[in-house]
């Protein structure tokens, strides 16, 4: 119940906030029109495509988490929150389902414009990239909500995007296929839940897929624990 | 008279720096104790404390029967610290509701604690638009849901329009006198007046725990009396 409250609580901050609710619901699409453009009819826009329909929703709500993390411990409203009934992860959950539920509405609105407007092809279905859209979006909510805790200033939260988010990206197989990479390479790309996320929307439908979404949701909930185990009740 | 709060022996140290140096006290249950000192005094240090947020290097707190920070004592405390901490970017009646929501308790509470701290006409406008007095009594709304048994207040008047203390502090010592317990720390002297007992704090030290009226020792200012005291301690 607690847990619904805050959800329903971070998701009114998001609706008065038109501006944030617009830039989150437009620009991933107009970012896939600009690739589009770019590719201009070439075949690898479909691959392209497909993984940056993965890596939006990852990066915004990291972001967007962080921020909005860091702002609870700043103002004073976390530690007033942890003097109340709440527990702990009624606050990581209630986080957790309002950006996935935001997510899902810019998901929703990325994968409509890449399959209709855009003419995307894929193997798998649209209703399946929006499953592991709104997963990868809950891993960046989960990542966000434990990288807050290093953070002092909105200056440090916003460093943690290429100390955490950046290797990810460029080791997911998007820049250089992960098959051409040194073994060491690899072997960082091995652990880094980005790369299932990814290879999970290239193989999606398939067995592969369910394996690489199982991988990404324990990343998801072992980032829980960690950002749990950084929310004290008592500070020095 | 009941004891809420017992302070024994607490020592805090923040950074490297003693902030509390084996503080006593006892509040008593249903009044209205005040927290003075100047700013640095340790003030809010001793209230995060109490309300069971604050790491101790030593000594013991126990509030209404529990050690501080206990989770029984959840639902039974009030806290507002002293930069309001509400979400800006919700309504007065959006943040109240959703601390009413913690605290198992529906929209009839939130609205009856709005209307306590005079906010009913801003009910809908967003906090952040609200002028720092106004962004204070919100904060101070949420943590009145529910009438909680104990409330401590870290300088919840600082900014408020003459008229609207008087009123807070009338609200205060209604509470009190239907059993609530008010701990309220603040700077200025001439809100001790109001208090039924005073605890002053300097450097990290009490240098007096009584009724205003033993502390003014005849004189009728308190902050010449406070004055003697820190020349004599």
């Amino acid at each position: 119940m607690i847990m619904l409250a805050t959800a329903a609580r971070v998701l009114r901050q998001l609706r008065h906030d038109r501006r944030t609710v617009a830039l989150l619901l437009v620009v991933p699409s107009l970012l896939l029109t600009l690739l589009y453009f770019m590719y201009d009819g070439s075949p690898a826009f479909d691959r392209i495509a497909l993984t940056m329909l993965g890596v939006f929703p990852f990066v915004i709500m990291f972001l967007v988490t962080s921020i909005a993390m860091l702002r609870e411990r700043t103002t004073g409203t976390l530690e007033r929150l942890l003097t109340t009934p709440l527990g702990k992860l009624d606050l990581l959950f209630g986080y957790g389902l309002a950006f996935g539920l935001a997510a899902a509405a810019q998901a929703a609105v990325t994968v409509g414009t890449a399959y209709a407007i855009l003419g995307l092809e894929t193997a798998g279905n649209a209703g399946l990239v929006v499953l592991i859209a709104v997963i990868n979006a809950v891993l960046g909510v989960a990542l966000g909500l434990f990288c807050s805790a290093f953070a002092r200033t909105e200056f440090q939260a916003v460093q943690f995007l290429p100390v955490v988010v950046v290797p990810q990206l460029l080791l997911c197989g998007l820049f250089v296929p992960r098959g051409q990479m040194s073994g060491w390479l690899q072997a960082i790309s091995d652990v880094l839940p980005l790369t299932y996320a990814v290879d999970a929307l290239l193989h999606a439908g398939t067995t592969t897929m369910w394996r690489d979404l199982t991988v990404v949701s324990g990343a998801v909930v072992l980032a829980l624990i960690l950002a749990a185990a950084t929310l004290r009740r008592r500070t020095p | 008279m009941d004891t809420a709060i017992e302070v024994e022996g607490l020592v805090v140290e923040r950074g490297r720096r003693t902030v509390l140096h084996g503080i006593d006290c006892a509040i008593p249950a249903g009044r209205v104790t005040g927290l003075l000192g100047p700013s640095g005094s340790g003030k809010t240090t001793l209230i995060r404390a109490i309300v069971g947020v604050q790491v101790v290097k030593a000594g013991t707190v126990t509030v209404l029967g529990l050690p501080a920070g206990a989770p029984g004592l959840r639902r039974r405390v009030g806290y507002v610290t002293q930069a309001p901490s509400v979400y800006a970017d919700l309504s007065v009646r959006e943040n109240a509701r959703y601390f009413a929501t913690l605290y198992g308790l529906g929209a009839a509470a939130a609205d009856q604690a709005i209307r306590d701290v005079g906010l009913a006409g801003a009910t809908n406008q967003l906090v952040g638009d609200l002028s720092g007095g106004q962004r204070s009594r919100a904060s101070l709304a949420c943590a009145m849901i529910g009438d909680p048994g104990l409330l401590v207040l870290d300088e919840p008047t600082v900014g408020q329009d003459p008229v609207l203390r008087a009123e807070l502090w009338a609200t205060f010592h209604d509470l009190a006198a239907r059993g609530t317990t008010l701990v309220v720390s603040s700077h200025v002297m001439d809100e001790a007046n109001r208090c039924d007992r005073l605890i002053l704090i300097r450097e990290g030290r009490i240098i007096a725990d009584d009724t205003p009226d033993a502390i003014r020792q005849g004189s009728d200012d308190l902050e010449e009396a406070f004055l003697k005291l820190v020349r004599t301690s």
